[in-house]
Protein backbone atom coordinates (compact mmCIF):
# COMPACT_ATOMS: atom_id res chain seq x y z
CA UNK A 1 0.00 0.00 0.00
CA UNK A 2 1.39 3.08 -1.01
CA UNK A 3 0.52 5.50 1.52
CA UNK A 4 1.31 9.51 1.00
CA UNK A 5 0.30 10.42 4.96
CA UNK A 6 1.92 8.66 8.00
CA UNK A 7 -0.16 7.93 11.31
CA UNK A 8 1.51 9.42 13.93
CA UNK A 9 1.79 8.03 17.39
CA UNK A 10 -0.90 9.73 19.78
CA UNK A 11 -2.58 9.04 23.00
CA UNK A 12 -5.92 11.00 23.76
CA UNK A 13 -6.48 12.64 26.61
CA UNK A 14 -7.71 10.70 29.82
CA UNK A 15 -11.43 12.63 30.38
CA UNK A 16 -12.02 10.96 26.48
CA UNK A 17 -11.42 7.77 27.97
CA UNK A 18 -13.35 8.81 31.31
CA UNK A 19 -16.31 9.82 29.14
CA UNK A 20 -16.14 6.96 26.69
CA UNK A 21 -16.35 4.46 29.58
CA UNK A 22 -19.92 5.90 30.58
CA UNK A 23 -20.89 5.79 26.78
CA UNK A 24 -22.67 2.86 25.33
CA UNK A 25 -20.59 0.30 24.37
CA UNK A 26 -23.11 -1.53 20.89
CA UNK A 27 -22.19 1.28 18.40
CA UNK A 28 -18.46 0.10 18.41
CA UNK A 29 -19.68 -4.15 18.08
CA UNK A 30 -21.87 -2.87 15.47
CA UNK A 31 -19.58 -1.41 13.53
CA UNK A 32 -16.67 -3.28 13.82
CA UNK A 33 -18.68 -6.44 12.69
CA UNK A 34 -19.93 -4.66 9.84
CA UNK A 35 -16.25 -4.70 8.89
CA UNK A 36 -15.35 -7.80 9.30
CA UNK A 37 -18.94 -9.18 7.52
CA UNK A 38 -18.11 -6.92 4.84
CA UNK A 39 -14.80 -8.30 4.20
CA UNK A 40 -16.10 -11.91 4.23
CA UNK A 41 -18.56 -10.97 1.95
CA UNK A 42 -15.81 -9.38 -0.51
CA UNK A 43 -14.09 -13.47 -0.12
CA UNK A 44 -10.90 -11.27 1.54
CA UNK A 45 -10.31 -13.78 4.48
CA UNK A 46 -9.69 -17.31 3.69
CA UNK A 47 -12.12 -19.97 4.60
CA UNK A 48 -9.88 -22.84 5.81
CA UNK A 49 -8.55 -19.82 8.78
CA UNK A 50 -12.21 -18.65 9.60
CA UNK A 51 -12.75 -22.30 10.24
CA UNK A 52 -10.39 -22.14 13.67
CA UNK A 53 -12.73 -18.64 14.47
CA UNK A 54 -15.84 -20.73 14.92
CA UNK A 55 -17.31 -19.90 18.50
CA UNK A 56 -14.96 -18.21 20.02
CA UNK A 57 -14.92 -14.89 22.07
CA UNK A 58 -13.54 -11.72 21.15
CA UNK A 59 -12.87 -8.69 22.87
CA UNK A 60 -11.10 -5.30 21.57
CA UNK A 61 -10.33 -2.76 23.35
CA UNK A 62 -9.42 1.27 22.65
CA UNK A 63 -7.14 2.14 25.84
CA UNK A 64 -8.14 5.83 25.24
CA UNK A 65 -11.54 6.00 24.15
CA UNK A 66 -12.44 3.86 26.82
CA UNK A 67 -14.29 1.81 24.06
CA UNK A 68 -14.57 -1.94 23.63
CA UNK A 69 -16.44 -4.36 21.75
CA UNK A 70 -17.11 -8.29 22.14
CA UNK A 71 -18.23 -10.28 19.18
CA UNK A 72 -17.70 -13.90 17.81
CA UNK A 73 -18.05 -15.83 14.40
CA UNK A 74 -20.32 -18.39 14.09
CA UNK A 75 -22.31 -20.09 11.11
CA UNK A 76 -20.62 -17.46 8.24
CA UNK A 77 -21.00 -14.40 10.13
CA UNK A 78 -19.37 -11.96 12.51
CA UNK A 79 -21.62 -11.15 15.40
CA UNK A 80 -21.37 -8.50 18.02
CA UNK A 81 -21.56 -9.69 22.07
CA UNK A 82 -23.49 -6.98 23.89
CA UNK A 83 -23.20 -8.95 27.21
CA UNK A 84 -20.54 -11.64 27.53
CA UNK A 85 -21.07 -13.98 29.77
CA UNK A 86 -17.50 -15.52 29.86
CA UNK A 87 -13.93 -14.00 29.56
CA UNK A 88 -12.99 -13.82 25.52
CA UNK A 89 -11.07 -16.90 24.04
CA UNK A 90 -8.40 -13.31 22.38
CA UNK A 91 -8.80 -10.04 23.66
CA UNK A 92 -6.69 -6.78 22.12
CA UNK A 93 -5.92 -3.86 23.87
CA UNK A 94 -4.47 -0.97 22.46
CA UNK A 95 -4.86 2.92 22.18
CA UNK A 96 -6.37 4.28 18.75
CA UNK A 97 -2.76 5.12 17.28
CA UNK A 98 -2.00 1.70 17.12
CA UNK A 99 -5.48 0.40 15.98
CA UNK A 100 -4.87 3.03 12.94
CA UNK A 101 -1.42 2.93 12.66
CA UNK A 102 -2.02 -1.64 12.07
CA UNK A 103 -5.03 -1.17 9.72
CA UNK A 104 -3.28 1.07 7.45
CA UNK A 105 -0.29 -1.49 7.72
CA UNK A 106 1.99 0.93 9.00
CA UNK A 107 3.10 -0.69 12.05
CA UNK A 108 3.92 -4.48 12.36
CA UNK A 109 2.15 -5.67 15.37
CA UNK A 110 5.43 -7.68 16.26
CA UNK A 111 6.67 -3.98 16.67
CA UNK A 112 3.46 -2.78 18.91
CA UNK A 113 3.98 -5.66 21.38
CA UNK A 114 7.72 -5.30 21.47
CA UNK A 115 7.11 -1.83 22.57
CA UNK A 116 4.30 -2.47 24.89
CA UNK A 117 1.83 -0.34 23.09
CA UNK A 118 0.06 -3.22 21.83
CA UNK A 119 -1.62 -6.57 24.59
CA UNK A 120 -2.62 -9.52 23.34
CA UNK A 121 -4.11 -11.89 25.88
CA UNK A 122 -5.82 -15.01 26.25
CA UNK A 123 -5.47 -17.96 23.66
CA UNK A 124 -2.07 -17.17 22.21
CA UNK A 125 -1.92 -19.25 19.05
CA UNK A 126 -5.57 -17.79 18.02
CA UNK A 127 -4.04 -14.43 18.31
CA UNK A 128 -1.47 -15.19 15.70
CA UNK A 129 -4.16 -16.97 13.35
CA UNK A 130 -6.28 -13.52 13.31
CA UNK A 131 -2.84 -11.76 12.64
CA UNK A 132 -1.65 -13.65 10.04
CA UNK A 133 -4.94 -13.64 8.61
CA UNK A 134 -5.52 -10.03 8.87
CA UNK A 135 -2.17 -9.62 6.94
CA UNK A 136 -3.02 -12.17 4.17
CA UNK A 137 -5.57 -9.71 2.99
CA UNK A 138 -5.09 -8.53 0.21
CA UNK A 139 -6.82 -4.92 -0.27
CA UNK A 140 -8.46 -4.23 -3.13
CA UNK A 141 -7.13 -1.30 -4.47
CA UNK A 142 -9.70 1.82 -4.44
CA UNK A 143 -11.38 2.62 -7.25
CA UNK A 144 -9.39 5.62 -9.35
CA UNK A 145 -11.73 8.03 -10.57
CA UNK A 146 -11.04 8.16 -14.54
CA UNK A 147 -9.13 11.48 -15.88
CA UNK A 148 -9.23 12.33 -19.01
CA UNK A 149 -5.83 12.90 -21.02
CA UNK B 1 34.29 -2.25 -5.76
CA UNK B 2 33.02 -5.83 -5.30
CA UNK B 3 29.81 -7.04 -6.45
CA UNK B 4 26.93 -5.56 -4.51
CA UNK B 5 25.37 -8.18 -2.51
CA UNK B 6 21.50 -9.63 -3.32
CA UNK B 7 19.04 -8.62 -0.61
CA UNK B 8 16.86 -11.33 0.42
CA UNK B 9 13.59 -10.41 2.20
CA UNK B 10 11.03 -12.38 4.79
CA UNK B 11 7.87 -13.02 2.86
CA UNK B 12 4.95 -14.58 4.99
CA UNK B 13 1.97 -13.97 2.62
CA UNK B 14 1.40 -12.36 -0.14
CA UNK B 15 1.19 -9.09 0.91
CA UNK B 16 4.41 -8.84 2.53
CA UNK B 17 6.01 -10.86 -0.64
CA UNK B 18 4.20 -7.61 -2.87
CA UNK B 19 6.17 -5.19 -0.52
CA UNK B 20 9.43 -7.17 -0.22
CA UNK B 21 9.56 -6.51 -4.01
CA UNK B 22 8.36 -3.22 -4.54
CA UNK B 23 10.74 -1.96 -2.10
CA UNK B 24 13.88 -3.18 -3.41
CA UNK B 25 14.27 -7.18 -2.50
CA UNK B 26 16.31 -8.64 -5.46
CA UNK B 27 14.98 -12.31 -3.89
CA UNK B 28 11.98 -12.73 -1.53
CA UNK B 29 12.16 -16.30 0.93
CA UNK B 30 9.24 -18.07 2.12
CA UNK B 31 7.60 -21.61 2.51
CA UNK B 32 4.29 -23.52 2.33
CA UNK B 33 1.86 -23.85 4.88
CA UNK B 34 2.81 -27.09 6.54
CA UNK B 35 6.06 -28.21 8.80
CA UNK B 36 8.08 -28.21 5.99
CA UNK B 37 9.90 -25.12 6.68
CA UNK B 38 10.61 -23.37 10.27
CA UNK B 39 8.13 -20.85 10.28
CA UNK B 40 5.47 -23.27 10.82
CA UNK B 41 2.65 -20.41 12.07
CA UNK B 42 -0.85 -20.49 12.31
CA UNK B 43 -1.88 -19.01 8.92
CA UNK B 44 1.19 -18.04 7.64
CA UNK B 45 2.82 -19.00 4.77
CA UNK B 46 1.84 -19.87 0.98
CA UNK B 47 -1.39 -22.42 -0.40
CA UNK B 48 0.27 -23.86 -3.65
CA UNK B 49 -2.09 -20.80 -5.66
CA UNK B 50 -0.38 -18.01 -3.46
CA UNK B 51 2.95 -19.46 -4.34
CA UNK B 52 1.94 -19.60 -8.08
CA UNK B 53 0.46 -16.09 -7.74
CA UNK B 54 4.14 -14.60 -5.80
CA UNK B 55 6.19 -15.80 -8.51
CA UNK B 56 4.21 -14.29 -10.98
CA UNK B 57 4.68 -11.04 -9.29
CA UNK B 58 8.24 -11.31 -7.84
CA UNK B 59 9.14 -12.62 -11.77
CA UNK B 60 7.56 -10.13 -13.41
CA UNK B 61 9.87 -7.42 -11.98
CA UNK B 62 13.01 -9.17 -12.03
CA UNK B 63 12.88 -10.87 -8.53
CA UNK B 64 13.91 -14.40 -7.54
CA UNK B 65 11.59 -16.59 -5.38
CA UNK B 66 13.26 -18.75 -2.76
CA UNK B 67 11.48 -21.52 -1.33
CA UNK B 68 12.63 -23.06 2.43
CA UNK B 69 11.96 -26.71 3.06
CA UNK B 70 14.49 -26.34 6.26
CA UNK B 71 13.12 -28.42 8.61
CA UNK B 72 14.60 -32.11 8.94
CA UNK B 73 11.96 -34.75 7.63
CA UNK B 74 10.37 -36.66 10.26
CA UNK B 75 10.12 -40.61 10.51
CA UNK B 76 7.51 -42.04 8.87
CA UNK B 77 6.65 -39.05 6.66
CA UNK B 78 9.68 -38.39 4.36
CA UNK B 79 7.22 -38.31 1.64
CA UNK B 80 5.51 -35.41 2.86
CA UNK B 81 8.95 -33.52 2.36
CA UNK B 82 10.13 -35.48 -1.14
CA UNK B 83 6.63 -34.05 -2.49
CA UNK B 84 7.16 -30.32 -1.14
CA UNK B 85 10.79 -30.15 -2.77
CA UNK B 86 8.83 -31.43 -5.90
CA UNK B 87 5.81 -29.35 -5.93
CA UNK B 88 8.39 -26.97 -5.35
CA UNK B 89 10.13 -27.24 -8.69
CA UNK B 90 6.78 -27.91 -10.22
CA UNK B 91 6.00 -24.47 -9.16
CA UNK B 92 9.45 -22.86 -10.84
CA UNK B 93 11.28 -21.30 -7.74
CA UNK B 94 14.59 -20.08 -8.23
CA UNK B 95 16.29 -22.05 -5.62
CA UNK B 96 14.93 -24.52 -2.78
CA UNK B 97 16.72 -23.56 0.28
CA UNK B 98 17.78 -27.47 2.21
CA UNK B 99 18.85 -28.09 5.66
CA UNK B 100 18.87 -32.63 5.66
CA UNK B 101 20.91 -34.04 3.85
CA UNK B 102 18.44 -36.75 2.90
CA UNK B 103 16.57 -34.17 1.18
CA UNK B 104 19.50 -32.30 -0.51
CA UNK B 105 20.45 -35.72 -2.07
CA UNK B 106 16.81 -36.44 -3.04
CA UNK B 107 16.72 -32.85 -4.38
CA UNK B 108 20.01 -33.68 -6.01
CA UNK B 109 18.99 -36.64 -7.63
CA UNK B 110 15.29 -36.24 -8.92
CA UNK B 111 15.90 -32.85 -9.77
CA UNK B 112 19.37 -32.40 -11.16
CA UNK B 113 18.75 -28.85 -12.71
CA UNK B 114 17.47 -27.19 -9.63
CA UNK B 115 19.51 -24.82 -7.93
CA UNK B 116 19.87 -25.43 -4.22
CA UNK B 117 21.08 -23.48 -1.41
CA UNK B 118 22.19 -24.41 1.76
CA UNK B 119 20.09 -23.62 4.34
CA UNK B 120 21.12 -21.88 7.84
CA UNK B 121 19.49 -24.43 9.44
CA UNK B 122 21.80 -27.11 7.72
CA UNK B 123 24.77 -25.32 10.25
CA UNK B 124 27.84 -25.18 8.22
CA UNK B 125 30.07 -22.60 9.62
CA UNK B 126 33.05 -24.16 8.06
CA UNK B 127 34.56 -24.04 4.57
CA UNK B 128 35.24 -27.80 4.78
CA UNK B 129 31.29 -28.22 5.77
CA UNK B 130 30.40 -26.07 2.42
CA UNK B 131 32.82 -27.47 0.08
CA UNK B 132 31.11 -31.21 1.00
CA UNK B 133 28.35 -30.41 0.29
CA UNK B 134 29.01 -28.53 -2.94
CA UNK B 135 30.96 -32.25 -4.17
CA UNK B 136 28.20 -33.99 -2.88
CA UNK B 137 24.95 -31.97 -3.41
CA UNK B 138 26.29 -29.18 -5.94
CA UNK B 139 24.68 -26.63 -3.70
CA UNK B 140 25.09 -23.01 -5.56
CA UNK B 141 25.07 -20.99 -2.06
CA UNK B 142 25.28 -21.52 1.77
CA UNK B 143 23.59 -19.77 4.36
CA UNK B 144 25.79 -19.12 7.45
CA UNK B 145 24.87 -19.04 10.85
CA UNK B 146 25.07 -16.15 12.56
CA UNK B 147 28.15 -17.50 15.13
CA UNK B 148 31.08 -16.06 13.29
CA UNK B 149 32.94 -13.20 13.30
CA UNK B 150 33.74 -11.23 10.34
CA UNK B 151 36.92 -12.59 9.88
CA UNK B 152 35.79 -16.14 9.88
CA UNK B 153 33.25 -15.25 7.34
CA UNK B 154 36.13 -14.03 4.99
CA UNK B 155 38.09 -17.07 5.53
CA UNK B 156 35.44 -19.25 4.21
CA UNK B 157 34.20 -17.04 1.24
CA UNK B 158 38.32 -17.55 0.78
CA UNK B 159 38.36 -20.99 0.84
CA UNK B 160 34.55 -22.06 -1.23
CA UNK B 161 33.69 -21.22 -4.80
CA UNK B 162 29.95 -21.98 -3.31
CA UNK B 163 28.23 -17.77 -3.07
CA UNK B 164 27.84 -17.02 0.65
CA UNK B 165 25.00 -15.66 2.36
CA UNK B 166 24.58 -13.89 6.05
CA UNK B 167 22.04 -12.33 7.83
CA UNK B 168 22.30 -8.65 7.76
CA UNK B 169 18.91 -7.56 10.01
CA UNK B 170 16.25 -9.35 12.35
CA UNK B 171 15.84 -10.82 15.39
CA UNK B 172 18.42 -12.85 17.27
CA UNK B 173 17.95 -16.15 19.50
CA UNK B 174 20.65 -18.42 20.78
CA UNK B 175 21.84 -19.25 17.52
CA UNK B 176 22.65 -23.12 17.50
CA UNK B 177 21.36 -23.20 14.13
CA UNK B 178 19.22 -26.72 13.14
CA UNK B 179 20.79 -27.98 17.03
CA UNK B 180 18.51 -26.24 18.84
CA UNK B 181 16.14 -28.19 21.36
CA UNK B 182 15.98 -25.66 23.93
CA UNK B 183 12.03 -25.33 22.64
CA UNK B 184 11.91 -29.18 23.01
CA UNK B 185 12.79 -29.17 26.50
CA UNK B 186 9.83 -26.55 27.38
CA UNK B 187 6.96 -28.33 25.50
CA UNK B 188 8.09 -31.62 23.53
CA UNK B 189 8.36 -29.46 20.16
CA UNK B 190 10.98 -27.37 18.06
CA UNK B 191 11.81 -26.04 15.03
CA UNK B 192 13.47 -29.40 13.65
CA UNK B 193 10.82 -31.09 15.01
CA UNK B 194 7.38 -29.51 13.72
CA UNK B 195 8.57 -26.00 12.30
CA UNK B 196 8.54 -23.76 15.47
CA UNK B 197 10.35 -22.74 18.11
CA UNK B 198 8.12 -22.00 21.21
CA UNK B 199 4.86 -22.61 19.60
CA UNK B 200 1.91 -20.50 20.11
CA UNK B 201 -0.49 -22.90 21.78
CA UNK B 202 2.07 -22.93 24.74
CA UNK B 203 2.59 -19.75 25.22
CA UNK B 204 0.66 -17.50 27.60
CA UNK B 205 0.91 -13.64 28.24
CA UNK B 206 -0.13 -13.12 31.86
CA UNK B 207 -1.48 -9.77 32.32
CA UNK B 208 -0.84 -9.04 35.59
CA UNK B 209 -1.48 -5.37 37.46
CA UNK B 210 2.07 -3.26 36.79
CA UNK B 211 3.69 -6.66 35.10
CA UNK B 212 3.20 -9.33 32.30
CA UNK B 213 3.93 -12.39 33.01
CA UNK B 214 5.27 -15.14 29.89
CA UNK B 215 4.40 -18.47 30.55
CA UNK B 216 5.56 -21.26 27.77
CA UNK B 217 4.14 -24.58 28.73
CA UNK B 218 3.40 -23.78 32.13
CA UNK B 219 7.07 -22.52 32.77
CA UNK B 220 7.92 -18.95 33.92
CA UNK B 221 10.24 -17.65 31.72
CA UNK B 222 10.24 -13.77 31.74
CA UNK B 223 8.25 -11.09 33.98
CA UNK B 224 8.34 -7.23 32.12
CA UNK B 225 7.16 -4.62 33.72
CA UNK B 226 4.61 -2.02 32.43
CA UNK B 227 7.27 0.33 30.40
CA UNK B 228 9.97 -2.95 29.69
CA UNK B 229 10.00 -3.36 26.19
CA UNK B 230 9.05 -7.59 25.50
CA UNK B 231 10.53 -10.32 23.37
CA UNK B 232 9.32 -13.40 21.71
CA UNK B 233 8.27 -16.41 23.98
CA UNK B 234 11.72 -18.50 23.55
CA UNK B 235 13.40 -20.02 26.31
CA UNK B 236 16.95 -18.53 25.08
CA UNK B 237 15.17 -15.25 25.76
CA UNK B 238 14.24 -15.34 29.07
CA UNK B 239 15.68 -14.68 32.37
CA UNK B 240 16.27 -16.92 35.25
CA UNK B 241 17.47 -16.85 38.52
CA UNK B 242 21.19 -18.12 38.81
CA UNK B 243 22.90 -18.79 42.13
CA UNK B 244 20.32 -16.16 43.54
CA UNK B 245 20.78 -13.45 40.39
CA UNK B 246 17.70 -13.30 37.97
CA UNK B 247 19.20 -11.69 34.43
CA UNK B 248 18.93 -13.19 30.40
CA UNK B 249 21.10 -16.38 31.08
CA UNK B 250 21.10 -17.28 27.94
CA UNK B 251 20.72 -14.52 25.69
CA UNK B 252 19.23 -10.84 25.59
CA UNK B 253 16.04 -10.11 23.71
CA UNK B 254 18.07 -8.46 20.68
CA UNK B 255 18.39 -7.34 16.77
CA UNK B 256 21.13 -8.27 14.39
CA UNK B 257 21.55 -4.67 12.09
CA UNK B 258 24.94 -4.84 10.09
CA UNK B 259 24.22 -1.48 8.60
CA UNK B 260 27.72 0.36 10.51
CA UNK B 261 30.09 -2.87 9.08
CA UNK B 262 28.04 -3.41 5.70
CA UNK B 263 31.15 -1.77 3.44
CA UNK B 264 33.52 -4.38 5.14
CA UNK B 265 30.60 -7.54 4.25
CA UNK B 266 30.47 -6.59 1.10
CA UNK B 267 34.35 -6.20 0.80
CA UNK B 268 34.88 -9.47 1.51
CA UNK B 269 32.64 -10.74 -1.46
CA UNK B 270 29.65 -12.19 0.57
CA UNK B 271 27.00 -12.32 -2.13
CA UNK B 272 23.56 -12.20 -0.46
CA UNK B 273 22.20 -10.41 2.85
CA UNK B 274 19.37 -11.82 4.18
CA UNK B 275 16.63 -10.57 6.21
CA UNK B 276 15.10 -12.23 9.19
CA UNK B 277 11.03 -12.11 9.71
CA UNK B 278 8.74 -14.27 7.82
CA UNK B 279 6.63 -14.12 11.01
CA UNK B 280 6.03 -10.49 11.02
CA UNK B 281 3.76 -8.33 9.05
CA UNK B 282 3.95 -6.55 5.39
CA UNK B 283 4.25 -3.37 7.39
CA UNK B 284 7.78 -4.33 8.72
CA UNK B 285 8.89 -6.33 5.41
CA UNK B 286 8.31 -2.60 3.60
CA UNK B 287 10.41 -1.06 6.64
CA UNK B 288 13.17 -2.83 6.35
CA UNK B 289 13.71 -4.01 3.09
CA UNK B 290 13.48 0.05 2.01
CA UNK B 291 16.08 0.88 4.48
CA UNK B 292 18.21 -1.62 3.42
CA UNK B 293 18.19 -0.87 0.12
CA UNK B 294 19.13 2.54 0.39
CA UNK B 295 21.84 1.10 2.74
CA UNK B 296 23.21 -0.60 -0.43
CA UNK B 297 21.86 1.75 -3.04
CA UNK B 298 24.18 4.41 -0.94
CA UNK B 299 27.08 2.09 -0.75
CA UNK B 300 26.93 0.93 -4.85
CA UNK B 301 27.36 5.14 -5.51
CA UNK B 302 30.62 5.66 -3.26
CA UNK B 303 31.68 2.93 -0.64
CA UNK B 304 34.34 6.30 0.88
CA UNK B 305 31.28 8.37 1.01
CA UNK B 306 28.90 5.67 2.80
CA UNK B 307 27.58 6.93 6.36
CA UNK B 308 25.13 5.14 8.43
CA UNK B 309 22.11 7.77 8.07
CA UNK B 310 19.97 8.37 11.28
CA UNK B 311 17.09 8.04 9.50
CA UNK B 312 18.26 4.14 9.00
CA UNK B 313 18.92 3.24 12.30
CA UNK B 314 16.03 5.15 13.73
CA UNK B 315 13.32 2.45 11.50
CA UNK B 316 15.33 -0.29 11.93
CA UNK B 317 15.61 0.59 15.86
CA UNK B 318 11.64 0.89 15.94
CA UNK B 319 10.89 -2.28 14.61
CA UNK B 320 13.67 -4.37 16.41
CA UNK B 321 12.86 -7.21 19.59
CA UNK B 322 14.05 -5.97 22.74
CA UNK B 323 14.84 -2.15 21.10
CA UNK B 324 18.30 -2.90 21.13
CA UNK B 325 20.55 -3.85 17.75
CA UNK B 326 23.87 -5.09 17.77
CA UNK B 327 26.42 -6.33 15.20
CA UNK B 328 26.06 -9.91 16.52
CA UNK B 329 29.01 -12.45 16.28
CA UNK B 330 30.33 -10.55 13.71
CA UNK B 331 32.69 -7.83 15.72
CA UNK B 332 33.08 -10.61 18.86
CA UNK B 333 36.38 -10.90 19.60
CA UNK B 334 36.55 -14.47 20.58
CA UNK B 335 37.99 -17.04 17.95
Amino acid sequence: MNTHFTIPKFRLPSFVARLGERLPQWPHALALVAGLNAALKMKLLPASELALLEDKLFRVRVNDTGGEASYTYRNGLFRPVFRPEREPDLAFAANLSAYLQLLARQEDPDTLFFNRELEITGDTELGLVVKNMLDAIEWPRLPLIQTSH
Amino acid sequence: MSQLPDLICPAGSLPALKAAVDNGADAVYLGYKNDTNARNFAGLNFEAKALADGIRYAHGKGREVLLAINTFAQAGRVDDWHKAIDAAVDQGVDAIILADVGLLDYARNRHPQQRLHLSVQGSATSYEAINFCQREFAIHRAVLPRVLTLAQVEHVIQNTSVEIEVFGFGSLCVMNEGRCWLSSYACGESPNTVGACSPAKYVKWDKQPGRMDTRLNGILIDRFGDAEPAGYPTLCKGRFEVEGDTYYALEEPTSLNVLPILPDIVKIGVRAIKVEGRQRSPAYVTQVTRTLRAALDALRDGAERYHVKPAWQAELAKVSEGSQATLGAYNRPWR
